[in-house]
């Protein structure tokens, strides 16, 4: 093993580690401004209880992305010296803006945000939870936009090896940035939705805490309704994006080896693609599927992998699989929705089990299709760090393989230890539940307050004689 | 004066800004092993509580800046000093998820220990690095052509450890302003004590300086800096006067002050010593410096925001000022 190859899984494995955090930061911040918006208009306790619930979770979420965040920043110039110093001109910018928009703009509100309720009014600490998420989004955007580059370079001239740049917003706004964007944007919002769903799910099954969780659950699905379908079409200008301008990566997500002449190009469901053979060894085909898809015609052409040279394929096993896998989680998560929508029609989107139950198992999904993205995105990258510009092996340190055996090993042992604390401690926070008693502070006690049993009275048909809730779940869903 | 100079400037400003900041919040977290009880540590933890990942961010943009404006150094002395600065990272990961961890954790124990020693190595490690850029780095047709190992000598040990004494000098000042009672009580000695051991450090690195780094001595000795590097150590030795004193007097706002007056006179001093060079012993900021267009961009996105980061930071420790009440801000 050498130093190129140990730094990529480094890479790979601090990039795939840190990601997780983000992605909930950027939806949870997006669900606690709506949820502080309703607690600032509507003046109901319920949404400043579910605020101060779910922001537990934000914080132990936020602290690690953070600590998780500054290995990476560090590692382009320890691990990918040469690759920092060739493109510099151009990508570094992005990421110097990326700290100067966003990192101080979270960090500078989030203490508010956190420990800010005894000090600031409401609309005072309502803007610091939409500064967080701003900054959360801003942060996202200019990452895509270094990473996008790399995938499509635009803006630069080369000279002598080194990437001069020409025109910055033609950089920074190339051609895979918005697709880019939307894609990981919805993704976060949509993994987020249904994280939150899940875990309402849980305690309107465990039947803690009914009122408050109803209505997490009714704005997460919410959340998850519009966000699921808007992915799947969002999916779909991604494909083309990259059949445009990456058509090898294209051709390996899908196991396509030879363009088709006449007719359209197969689209395979399941493959077995063996790179050495140039061939799949076993797949279910739809005639005519790929050509539809990406050209949106049915005898569109669709270059095969053989158009290009042996060296230049990345691993088509890996890519096709990801790709799949992820795909499919899409429509899992679409198809939830579906039900949801038609449980909600009939009445019954709080009480039935098994739509509970599946909200529940699921809910992680959403993070396992974002790392499927994430490495049909970055192997379908390879050979090249820049792509067709500069290969991954040219951009490597000129470091020893053991610095990199022994940083490897260490962030392995930290990622295990922090990444089973994350969860103690999340879970921890779960089994105690929301506190739905502590006094609100003074500050940021609205004049005309409903409190908590008003609403409850509401819902449940008056405060003195609410239905037994186990009985009100198991009746209807018998 | 050029674009170059300018950006040399600005990194100046912001690797001080994270020393005086992230310096704070680190030096208490050394001090965590000296809190009497759990209430002593909560008080400790909550005075930083808010403003530590502001902080923390300092060392992101110093990092960033380094990277936009010169490459050269970003690439060389990152991977040159590979094991010290992910050392460095391994240190800030444990004391950064211990905020969150240890408000959640019955027994805080583990999570105490996680605090402070992933803070000595994030403060040696870091002064190691110091170090290391002072003994010289390799470099052949602008990159890394040293060993892994080329950082580690005597001196930058020596630095490791004084950067341990700067640190607590910072920390227990700060707690002065954040806290009252005993804590207060125990900061004031502490500070005394680390501000007398840090002048110590102070004299004994400048003195081994010129044998790592030949070129400081004849910096120093001759015109132009001649005329004025005597004024480091001077405002040095004012400071430490006015720390001293302050603290003999129990003054709670002006050691902290008088604290970052005696480190910007030795960090001044430092710049003055290097300065032209970037990579010392051979690399000047000219020759690791990026395209001017690159420098010209990124510099009027530095002139937009930075005075709005520095207005909404000063916000927030305004938001936040006073000593630590009870409110215990991880009882969320």
């Amino acid at each position: 093993m050498d130093a190129v190859f140990l730094s990529r899984i480094q890479f790979a494995v601090t990039t795939m580690f840190h990601i997780l955090f983000p992605v909930l930061t950027i939806g949870l911040s997006l669900y606690l401004v709506v949820v502080e918006f309703l607690w600032l208009i509507t003046k109901q306790e319920i949404y400043y209880r579910l605020y101060r619930f779910w922001v537990k979770i934000f914080a132990i979420n936020f602290g690690i992305g953070v600590v998780s965040g500054v290995v990476l920043e560090f590692e382009f110039g320890t691990n990918f010296s040469h690759f920092s110093q060739k493109v510099s001109n151009v990508f570094s910018p992005l990421l110097a803006f990326e700290v100067m928009t966003a990192f101080f703009l979270e960090a500078g509100f989030l203490g508010i945000m956190l420990f800010g309720w005894e000090r600031v009014r409401r609309s005072i600490h309502f803007l610091a939870t939409c500064l967080v998420s701003f900054g959360a989004v801003l942060s996202a955007f200019w990452i895509l936009a270094a990473n996008s580059w790399m995938q499509t370079p635009a803006g630069y001239k080369l000279v002598d090896g080194k990437f001069m740049v020409t025109d910055f917003s033609t950089a920074i706004f190339n051609p895979s940035l918005f697709a880019r964007m939307g894609h990981m944007t919805l993704a976060s919002f949509e993994t987020s939705a249904f994280v939150i769903a899940g875990i309402s799910a849980y305690y309107l099954l465990k039947e803690k805490e009914i009122v408050l969780f109803r209505r997490s659950l009714a704005i997460s699905l919410v959340m998850a309704a519009l966000f699921a379908p808007l992915q799947v079409y969002q999916g779909d200008v991604s494909g083309r994006q990259v059949f445009l301008h990456q058509p090898l990566k294209l051709a390996a997500m899908e196991a396509h080896w030879e363009t088709n002449t006449k007719g359209g190009a197969p689209f395979a469901v399941i493959a077995l693609p063996d790179m050495e053979a140039e061939k799949n060894l076993f797949a279910l085909d739809i005639p005519d599927g790929l050509s539809l898809l990406v050209t949106h015609s049915f005898e569109g052409r669709v270059q095969g992998l053989k158009e290009f040279p042996k060296k230049d394929r990345p691993n088509v096993f890996i890519l096709f699989w990801s790709f799949r896998l992820m795909v499919a989680i899409g429509f899992i998560l679409l198809f939830v929705m579906v039900w949801a929508a038609f449980l909600w029609r009939r009445g019954h989107l709080y009480d039935h089990r098994p739509f509970l139950r599946t909200l529940l198992v699921l809910h992680p999904l959403g993070f396992v299709a974002t790392e499927l993205g994430w490495v049909t995105n970055e192997v379908g990258r390879q050979p090249w760090l820049v792509y067709n510009l500069m290969r991954t092996a040219e951009g490597v340190s000129p470091i020893p393989a053991g610095n990199v055996i022994w940083s490897l090993s260490l962030f392995l042992v930290i990622f295990i230890v922090v990444g089973t604390s994350y969860f103690y401690y999340v879970l921890k926070t779960l089994r105690t539940g929301p506190d739905m008693s502590s006094p609100i502070p003074p500050i940021q006690r609205p004049a005309g307050m409903r409190a908590l049993q008003e609403v409850r009275g509401k819902m449940e048909g008056g405060p003195s004689k609410a239905p037994n809730p186990k009985h009100q779940i198991t009746n209807k869903s018998q | 004066m050029d674009l170059i100079t300018l950006w040399a400037c600005l990194l100046a400003l912001a690797i001080l800004l994270y020393v005086v900041l992230d310096g704070f919040s680190l030096g208490i977290a050394l001090l965590f092993p000296t809190a009497r009880s759990e209430e002593e540590r909560d008080t400790m933890m909550n005075s930083i509580a808010p403003v530590w990942d502001a902080n923390q961010t300092w060392l992101v943009f110093g990092g960033g800046a380094l990277f936009v404006a010169f490459p050269m150094i970003y690439g060389v002395l990152f991977s040159g000093l590979y094991i010290p600065l992910l050392t460095f990272i391994f240190g800030l990961i444990f004391r950064g998820v211990t905020f969150e961890f240890r408000a959640n954790a019955t027994r805080k124990g583990a999570w105490n220990t996680a605090f402070f020693l992933g803070s000595l190595v994030a403060v040696i490690a870091q002064g190691m690095t110091l170090g290391g850029v002072l003994s010289g780095t390799k470099v052949v047709g602008g990159s890394f052509a040293g060993g892994p190992f080329d950082w580690l000598n005597p001196f930058s040990l020596t630095v490791g450890l004084a950067l341990i004494a700067g640190y607590i000098l910072l920390g227990s000042t700060y707690l002065l302003i954040k806290t009252e009672g005993t804590v207060q009580e125990r900061a004031y000695t502490q500070a005394f004590r680390a501000a007398w051991i840090v002048l110590l450090f102070q004299i004994l690195v400048t003195i081994w300086t010129p044998f790592h780094y030949p070129s400081a001595l004849t910096n120093w000795t001759n015109p132009p800096r001649i005329y004025f590097i005597w004024a480091f150590p001077l405002l040095g030795l004012l400071a430490f006067y006015g720390l001293i004193k302050s603290l003999k007097t129990r003054r709670e706002v002006l050691p902290f002050v008088f604290s970052v007056i005696f480190f910007f006179a030795g960090y001044l001093g430092l710049i003055a010593s290097i300065y032209p060079y970037a990579i010392p012993p051979g690399i000047t900021f000219q020759e690791a410096a990026a395209q001017q267009e690159t420098l010209r961009f990124t510099l009027w996105g530095v002139i937009i925001v930075l005075p709005l980061v520095l207005g909404y930071t000063i916000y927030n420790y305004v938001v936040f000022r006073g000593k630590v009440r009870k409110e215990g801000y991880y009882h969320h």
